[in-house]
């Protein structure tokens, strides 16, 4: 029933497939981080207890909630890579790796400029900050780990067997708030309930966090692709697009 | 529209260091990392065109001798 999706494993195809998309997810991503980041910025009402400082909840929550996202799809591509042995998901788990790491540094930073008014400090070792440290590090040792091996195979496999094991970080995340006491606030955004929000306030952070998710699809099948011909070079297809574009 | 003047839109209610900071390093480290990302293929094809020109001219040397 599924099989169709095999074909798309086949490099050349992948190849090709994401370069089509790439477009879409990048004018999408444009567009919906413009709207939600000026929207944010400009139009939405100030915030009664936190003044204009709380405008950096529209690219902290985002870059935080999509910093735990871009570590599931990697994880999930590292799985797939190691069960499956197909080799494209284990290119897509190390696209991935970077994008997310650059991400979750976002969410620190943001986190600290917002804490620093709000708090008083840029950072403390309360349990959601740790966490989300440890996930900096989570993704700057898969990288590592992936960039320390010649063959990329046993690479894949070392950094996609860290990647797994790194998921158990996800929910500590995600439940930090909720199992201890912490500075850091509870979620604002409510999948079952009503938000503790108002819709001023809601829509262009939606907007931001679906264009983050966006544009870390886009960056994704850039460097997927790079990756694709990095590890294809001895095919023939590649070969004629280095020669064609390749520096005499 | 929330604010009343362009420079009272940069000073953001007093908060204009975090807040800009916030989007400053935000856009500039995206900014950074597509531009990596889009360098990247156009490094691995010039790689393995000069690859490729070694071995031909590997190739070349051993039939003339």
């Amino acid at each position: 029933m599924w099989k169709w999706l095999h074909s798309y494993a086949d490099p050349e195809r992948a190849y090709n497939l994401s370069g089509k998309l790439l477009p879409w997810f990048a004018m999408l991503a444009t567009a919906l981080v413009g709207i939600g980041s000026v929207w944010g910025l400009v139009f939405a009402p100030v915030d009664y207890q936190m003044g204009d400082s709380y405008r950096i909840i529209f690219i902290h929550v985002p870059a935080a909630s999509m910093s735990m996202a871009a570590y599931m799809a990697m994880a999930t591509s590292a799985f797939i890579g190691l069960v499956w042995q197909i080799k494209s998901a284990d290119w897509a788990a190390a696209a991935i790796a970077p994008i997310g790491a650059v991400i979750t540094l976002i969410a620190l930073i943001t986190g600290a400029t917002w804490g620093k008014p709000m708090w008083g400090t840029w950072w403390v070792w309360d349990a959601r900050l740790t966490a989300e440290l440890v996930l900096l590090f989570l993704y700057l040792g898969i990288i590592s780990l992936y960039a320390s091996f010649e063959d990329k195979v046993l690479a894949a496999r070392a950094a996609g067997i860290l990647a797994i094991v790194g998921v158990i970080n996800i929910p500590i995340i995600k439940y930090s708030v909720e199992w201890w006491s912490s500075l850091h606030q509870p979620s604002t955004i409510r999948i079952t309930e009503k938000s503790a929000m108002p819709t001023e306030m809601l829509y262009p952070l939606l907007i931001n966090i679906l264009g983050f998710g966006m544009m870390i699809g886009a960056i994704t099948l850039i460097r997927f692709r790079a990756e694709i011909l990095a590890r294809n070079g001895m095919r023939p297809w590649v070969r004629e697009l280095a020669k064609a574009e390749g520096v005499k | 529209m929330q604010f009343d003047s362009l420079a009272d839109f940069f000073n953001m209610g007093g908060y204009a260091f975090y807040v800009w900071l916030a989007y400053g390093v935000t856009f500039l480290s995206i900014g950074m990392l597509v531009t990596h990302s889009l360098r990247q293929k156009r490094k691995v094809l010039v790689g393995i065109s000069q690859k490729i020109q070694r071995e031909e001219r590997l190739k070349e040397n051993r039939s003339t001798k």
